[in-house]
């Protein structure tokens, strides 16, 4: 666990480290992810490594972590009321959109690689 | 007594414990109604945290300042999405083409559409300016809010309602949508859903969940790179 842990945040920090010296516009911990992935894959990492166990118990979890931030609801309940009409439509209009066209697209790709693949 | 009560209400231990409480109640439910897609832990955490912060008088800010220990784990849970993706890397081949042209494309649609439609319904400038990062998870999206003068705090519910969203409704939506393939439906779930699209992506499939959590950190990336310009574009 504090093994696993330790990979975790090591791979955050370089992460974090590596946005502020580049100045790029990605999160820290998304390069983190990233560096991480690269090292497990260099690795040949299987189910017994530590950082393995340690991030699927983290990961099990994930909705908790959210918690803090979308409890903020209650101050803005006021705000949500006023504006109820444009928040309601422009998040649930923009969220479907961004859905369908994110799958669609995919799969459009997919299915036009797969057949010039095949050809 | 007073001194007491005053020193419970903004004890870091109370409000994690509230915290942990909310979520475990809500895992308690998921159990209960065999993953009734409503029963999502962060939102049965969120009502209960928020209406007993309400009713015993502790501002937000104290419970955010008491839960930071919380909060602070979503950057190392953001690192350990390699993980799922690791699993799967195998299922990487020959997808980078659709995925690097779906998840821009998509994170133009989401930002775009918040943008318009809260000005078409009648929204000021800055709710327009606060919804478009809401895609992109938390840390993110309240970075990029703060970039382009939106309402940070506001941008991180609406991100988080998003995210609830995608794991209420998210998986019966792209089955409706006709949306099969699992790489296909875990992408277009962490687009626009973030996080707590990936969780539940996670719970209904490894490959759904890998290729969510992939999405999202693409998506994170995308969207601070193109809010700031279509916001100049659009507003």
């Amino acid at each position: 666990m504090i093994t696993g842990l330790t990979w975790l945040l090591a791979c955050q920090l370089a992460g974090e480290l590596l946005v502020r010296l580049t100045h790029a516009p990605v999160p820290g911990p998304v390069v983190g992810m990233l560096l991480l992935f690269v090292l497990l894959q260099a690795q040949r990492a299987g189910e017994d490594a530590s950082v393995v166990r340690t991030a699927d118990v983290l990961l099990r979890h994930l909705q908790l972590l959210f918690v803090p931030a979308g409890v903020g609801i209650v101050v803005y309940l006021g705000t949500i009321r006023h504006d109820a009409l444009p928040i309601t439509v422009a998040l649930l209009g923009s969220w479907l959109a961004g859905l369908a066209v994110v799958g669609w697209t995919t799969v459009l790709l997919e299915r036009a690689l797969d057949r010039r693949g095949s050809r | 007594m007073s001194d007491t009560w005053a020193w419970l209400a903004h004890s870091p231990i109370f409000l994690l414990l509230l915290t942990l409480l909310g979520y475990q109640l809500g895992r308690g439910l998921r159990e209960r109604t065999g993953g009734h897609p409503l029963a999502q832990p962060v939102l049965v955490a969120i009502i209960v945290v928020g209406t007993t912060i309400s009713l015993v008088d502790v501002g937000y800010a104290d419970y955010r300042n008491g839960t930071e220990l919380i909060a602070f784990w979503l950057g190392p849970a953001t690192v350990a999405l390699a993980v799922p993706l690791h699993r799967q890397a195998r299922r990487l081949r020959g997808f980078m083409t659709p995925m690097l042209v779906a998840i821009p494309v998509g994170a133009v649609v989401s930002v775009a559409t918040g943008i318009l439609l809260v000005r078409v319904c009648g929204g000021g400038e800055l709710l327009a300016r606060t919804m478009a990062p809401k895609a992109a998870t938390t840390p993110v999206s309240i970075a990029v809010s703060d970039g382009i003068h939106g309402l940070p705090p506001l941008t991180a519910v609406l991100t988080i309602v998003a995210g609830i969203l995608g794991a209420v409704a998210g998986p019966a939506v792209l089955t409706l949508l006709r949306v099969r393939d699992r790489r296909a439906r875990g992408l277009a779930l962490g687009a626009v859903s973030h996080g707590i699209g990936t969780s539940r992506a996670l719970v209904e499939d490894q490959t759904e969940g890998a290729f969510a959590g992939l999405s999202m950190g693409l998506t994170a990336l995308a969207t601070s790179i193109l809010v700031p310009l279509l916001v100049a574009l659009l507003l």
